[in-house]
């Protein structure tokens, strides 16, 4: 299992603007170690989002996004208090959920 | 001492492995759209996910520094004013897989996002925004790399 996520979720006027940390290697399958063996990709290739429960966002990556990724994006409607969930898989299958509270 | 009996069943093993590691993501993941990753150009990307001929417009913007110093972290944003957009991608026109990032742009999310790309040279970095109206729009802009992001 990965490290957690850092979410941090916080109110901008009527909108929650949501920043994620996630903790991923990101390999893109592109380099080769000291011997000259390709290093296989391991990316993330999915992310999504819930709002209370109800999915606000899903995204498709590639292996061009960077280490540790980070993700910013703003919630509609949301109230201090919301739970945010933000999930991703990556290629190998591991995926990892995280929830954080809008401030 | 390693007999030529052990060594065909140790590299049968790790073919097994490789074959499992190499087959099994994609069957678990159908919905990844691999074709748009493995596009080489915008218009290639927009039609793996079925829009047509990509146009410039003002009204979708890409943030991002005018120069990289690091080209494994490069922050950029998309975002479009548009009512009615279905999808935003980031696209690194040099790098060998053109699509970095897509977003499915629901009702409750603005079309705003920003992240971080890794970018192998300096390149033009392109905002496409797929709207429901099937129109496919654009905007680029130049980041210089001063340190390549992909290779060793």
């Amino acid at each position: 299992m990965a490290d957690p996520m850092r979410i941090r979720a916080q109110m901008a006027g009527d909108k929650a603007t949501v920043r994620v940390l996630m903790s991923h290697e990101m390999e893109t399958g592109q380099r080769r170690d000291a011997s000259g063996k390709v290093i296989p990709a391991w990316f993330i290739q999915e992310v999504s989002a819930a709002h209370n429960g109800k999915t606000v966002l899903t995204t498709q990556w590639g292996p061009s996004v960077a280490k540790n990724p980070f993700l910013q994006f703003n919630v509609r409607g949301a109230k201090a208090g919301d739970k945010i969930t933000v999930n991703w898989v990556d290629n190998k299958g591991d995926k990892r959920t995280d929830e954080a509270t809008v401030s | 001492m390693t007999t030529r009996r052990q060594m065909m069943t140790t590299s049968a093993q790790v073919a097994a492995l490789m074959a499992g590691a190499g087959l099994l993501p994609t069957a678990a993941h159908a919905a990844w759209p691999q074709a748009a990753f493995e596009a080489k150009n915008m218009a290639e990307a927009a039609k793996a996910f079925g829009g047509g001929a990509p146009v410039e417009s003002k009204d979708v913007t890409i943030t991002g520094p005018d120069i990289a110093e690091n080209g494994a972290v490069v922050p950029v944003g998309c975002s479009s004013t548009l009512p009615g957009v279905k999808r935003l991608m980031i696209l690194v026109e040099k790098n060998p897989s053109v699509l970095a990032a897509a977003f499915d742009v629901s009702d409750a999310v603005d079309a705003s996002f920003n992240t971080r790309v890794k970018m192998g040279q300096s390149s033009n970095v392109y905002a496409v925004a797929m709207m429901a109206d099937g129109r496919v729009l654009y905007a680029g802009k130049e980041i210089k790399v001063t340190l390549g992001g992909c290779g060793g």
